[in-house]
């Protein structure tokens, strides 16, 4: 029965949705104002069909109701009640609805939002919202349905991957989509303002608050990935540039252009046929991103789901999208004008540099993980590409926007002259110098030809972004949180680039054979290996080992790394031990038995490992503290006065 | 300058940016892409001598053999028509075992495949796909017992 009113309430959530479109889109073109005011309510209706599928799929999944084909093949009765609700978006069908509860989630927060806009502005972007979720309603209706039965009904369920049963995955998919389905609303915002013909900079200071935010959760979302595959995945890596991955890092490369190409058109009304084509491009490879993962062309640890027709749709989605919206901008691009002009060396051109460097990272990337599927259509032969080409050229664009954004930050709008600045940030950047080196040289007494130029870039960036701030306090100046939110972010990305050099210089691995009671030493620890013993869990059976940590001789730690096989898939996954200790992560994961009493083990140092998602997590405070800004409302209020001139920004004011 | 040639030259210089970056990720790209090739291609001698490589296939029945308490393991890869030697030193990942699909990261030594990385990054039920679609290349997809037919579709 459930599953059927879920079904039935998706139907009915894609009618509104339709409705949402039409009038949204139809009434403002039209001028007819009922049909206008009536965009709000399909919303209000449309989510609360959402969520009364989403609960019946949810209510379903903790009853154990395996005649639903989706359930009988992600759970199982012995798995513990969290996960049975988690296990929702733990393969395709489910995920699919998860993005379109949240885009619901969205949208109605947009409804809320931007009620203090022109009555037909919002109206345009709700139904450019109601637009995206029809499709996505369509998707997973016609190819994707969570809700269909199994006939006969199965005695019990395949499980959920083991993979999956962990705290930080079951979150992680729900906020990394927050933040892909996030840049439809700046999307929706683009379109909106194309369809107006308006395209001052009024529509970019609407748009900063919503895309800062869904650049937030992203992040958030990228880092607790990361995080997950560090300690699930037993290889101990953060980052494997898998297409997955990759999938996820490029929105955010464009969705960061995005923050910072809004900043200079909201300010300046500059580089406005470029903030547009970047709303469109983020919000295009967030849809990339959902097909690359869902579509199966991918080898990837990611891709449960290997259907080409879905594939196809999500293909012609993307279509549709993208070039719906190149076309509308082709239309109102004679629009486009910039008035004002701007020096080299003022933030206008820092901006610029920041834009492209981050669109040739994203295009680096791009190329990477498209060219294996694209050399295999063509039949030139199955090729992967790797670190060996993501590292080098990743950096290659990024080592210069790191040193740009030093400086950047304190440069002034329009004009290209640092003034009084220039004798304060050299002494930052002499300091940063001599952190560096002392970081390297002194600490670690080791490292490669790139580590003090990283631990230098990093903390030139963290000196130089806290000059502003710390001068606007003792001089009693207001900090407005879109200042104080910028200033975070940037502490945030030095503090992750820091630690990022420091774990690729100074990380220290050994893969040992050890019988019970052996030693072995790798750099200042020691570890005794006290055997293994048989463990038994909820769903699970297996072994763990007992691993003592020394470090100069002064015991540290005991630590109990697990191997353990879930019974329902017969699948065995490696539960690493991780202690922190002095900023480094000591990890220790179990191998295989080898024979004669002895098992493999992996041993690992990694300094300053966590320090890379606390970084990121940093990064997504600051946005998130930037986003709750009062001047992004009150200057929606002001602007809904229809008057061209906005007050004149102050030089001052925070870019991000 | 005037603000037209200013505007020229950081539009000049942004070019030349961009070419530099597109010339280096190109030959950061060559260098580093490596090539899948299976058990019948390296019989072939289809494999540059010397060349890194990825080597995949499925795991022989009872090929798995390591010296007792020893790290270093030897197994052979086949995809039913040639078989490859390989010998690795580590860790094998949660997901090998014999009469799996397998891919390896290497490079041939006398013979053998010297693998300095083992993948069996896939999900237990499928096999890599670059796998499926080489022994159903080999062989029609009807001698693939272990793959669901969803997995070898997929890949293809």
């Amino acid at each position: 029965m459930l599953p059927e009113l879920g079904h039935f309430a998706l139907i009915l959530a894609m009618l509104l949705a339709s409705l949402q479109a039409f009038f949204g889109i139809a009434g403002p073109a039209t001028g007819r104002s009922r049909w206008t005011a009536a965009v709000v309510p399909a919303v209000a209706g449309q989510f609360v069909m959402v969520a009364t599928a989403m609960a019946c799929l949810i209510a379903s999944f903790v009853a154990n109701d395996f005649s639903v084909s989706y359930i009988a093949e992600n759970s199982n009765s012995a798995l513990p009640l969290f996960y049975r609700v988690t296990a929702l978006w733990g393969a395709h069908e489910g995920s699919l609805l998860l993005w379109i509860f949240l885009l619901s989630c969205w949208t109605v927060a947009v409804a809320i939002g931007a009620a203090r806009l022109p009555l037909r502005f919002s109206a345009r972007v709700l139904g450019v919202l109601g637009l995206v979720s029809l499709g996505f309603m369509l998707f997973t209706l016609a190819t994707s349905n969570p809700f269909l039965r199994h006939d006969p009904p199965l005695p019990d369920g395949r499980d959920l991957n083991p993979i999956l049963q962990d705290p930080a995955l079951a979150i992680h998919p729900p906020i990394l989509y927050t933040g892909y389905v996030g840049f439809a609303v700046a999307f929706a915002f683009a379109c909106a303002a194309m369809l107006e013909g308006n395209l001052d900079q009024t529509w970019a200071r609407w748009t900063r608050p919503w895309t800062t935010a869904a650049w937030a959760f992203l992040s958030i979302g990228i880092a607790l990935g990361s995080w997950w595959a560090y300690y699930e995945l037993g290889w101990g890596g953060y980052w494997f540039w898998d297409p997955v991955e990759n999938a996820s890092f490029m929105p955010w490369l464009v969705g960061t252009a995005l923050i910072h190409s809004l900043a200079a058109t909201d300010k300046r009304g500059l580089f406005k046929s470029w903030t547009l084509l970047l709303a469109i491009l983020a919000f295009s490879l967030s849809l990339l991103g959902t097909f690359l993962v869902r579509s199966g062309v991918l080898v990837s640890v990611h891709s449960f789901a290997a259907d080409p027709t879905r594939g196809i749709f999500i293909l012609a989605l993307l279509v549709v999208v993208i070039g719906g919206a190149l076309g509308l901008y082709a239309w109102r691009a004679p629009l486009l004008r910039s008035q004002a002009g701007f020096e080299l060396g003022a933030r206008e051109s820092f901006l610029l540099f920041n834009n492209i460097l981050l669109v040739i990272a994203a295009a680096t990337v791009l190329a990477g993980t498209l060219a294996p599927m694209i050399a295999d259509a063509l039949h030139l032969g199955t090729l992967s590409v790797g670190a060996p080409y993501f590292n080098p050229t990743f950096l290659l664009s990024m080592l210069p926007l790191l040193a740009l954004l030093a400086v950047g930050i304190h440069a002034n709008w329009k004009r290209g002259r640092l003034g009084d600045r220039t004798r304060t940030l050299l002494l930052t950047l002499i300091v940063a110098l001599l952190a560096a080196v002392a970081l390297v040289y002194g600490v670690y007494s080791h490292g490669k030809v790139l580590s003090p130029v990283g631990a230098a870039l990093g903390s030139w960036i963290i000196l130089s972004s806290l000059i502003d701030p710390i001068e606007r306090w003792r001089r009693k100046l207001s900090l407005p949180r879109s200042f104080l939110g910028m200033t975070i972010a940037h502490v945030g990305l030095g503090v992750f680039v820091i630690s990022l050099t420091a774990v690729e210089s100074f990380t220290l691995e050994r893969d040992v054979s050890m019988a019970r009671g052996e030693h072995v030493a790798v750099g200042n620890y020691e570890f005794r290996f006290d055997g293994v013993k048989s463990i038994e869990g909820p769903n699970y059976d297996g072994v763990e080992g007992t691993v003592v940590v020394t470090r100069h001789g002064v015991p540290t730690a005991v630590v109990y790394p697990q191997k353990r096989q879930y019974w329902v898939q017969r699948s065995v996954t490696t539960e690493a031990a991780i202690e922190m200790h002095h900023g480094s992560n000591v990890f220790v994961a179990l191998g295989e038995e080898l024979g004669a009493g002895k098992w493999s083990v992996r041993f690992q140092i990694r300094p300053l490992v966590n320090f890379i998602w606390l970084g990121a997590f940093i990064m997504a405070m600051g946005g998130a503290l930037a986003a709750s800004d009062r001047r992004y409302r009150t200057a929606a209020a002001r602007a809904s006065v229809p008057s061209g001139s906005l007050p004149a920004p102050t030089a001052g004011e925070g870019a991000g | 300058m005037t603000p037209r040639q200013r505007r020229m030259t950081l539009v000049a210089g942004i070019l030349v940016g961009v070419s530099i970056a597109g010339a280096l990720a190109l030959s950061a790209f060559r260098k580093n892409v490596t090539f899948f090739f299976d058990p019948t291609q390296v019989a072939a001698g289809q494999v540059p001598a010397g060349e890194r490589f990825r080597l995949g296939g499925m795991v022989t029945q009872g090929s798995v053999q390591r010296a007792p308490g020893s790290l270093e393991v030897r197994f052979v890869v086949t995809d039913f028509k040639n078989e490859v030697p390989v010998s690795y030193t580590g860790v094998l990942p949660d997901l090998f075992r014999e009469g799996q699909g397998v891919v390896a990261h290497g490079r041939m030594l006398n013979g053998t495949f010297v693998a300095d990385e083992v993948l069996a990054k896939h999900d237990e039920k499928y096999m890599p796909p670059e796998v499926a679609r080489s022994l159903k290349r080999r062989h029609g997809s009807d001698q693939v017992h272990t793959a669901p037919p969803a997995a070898a579709a997929g890949g293809s």
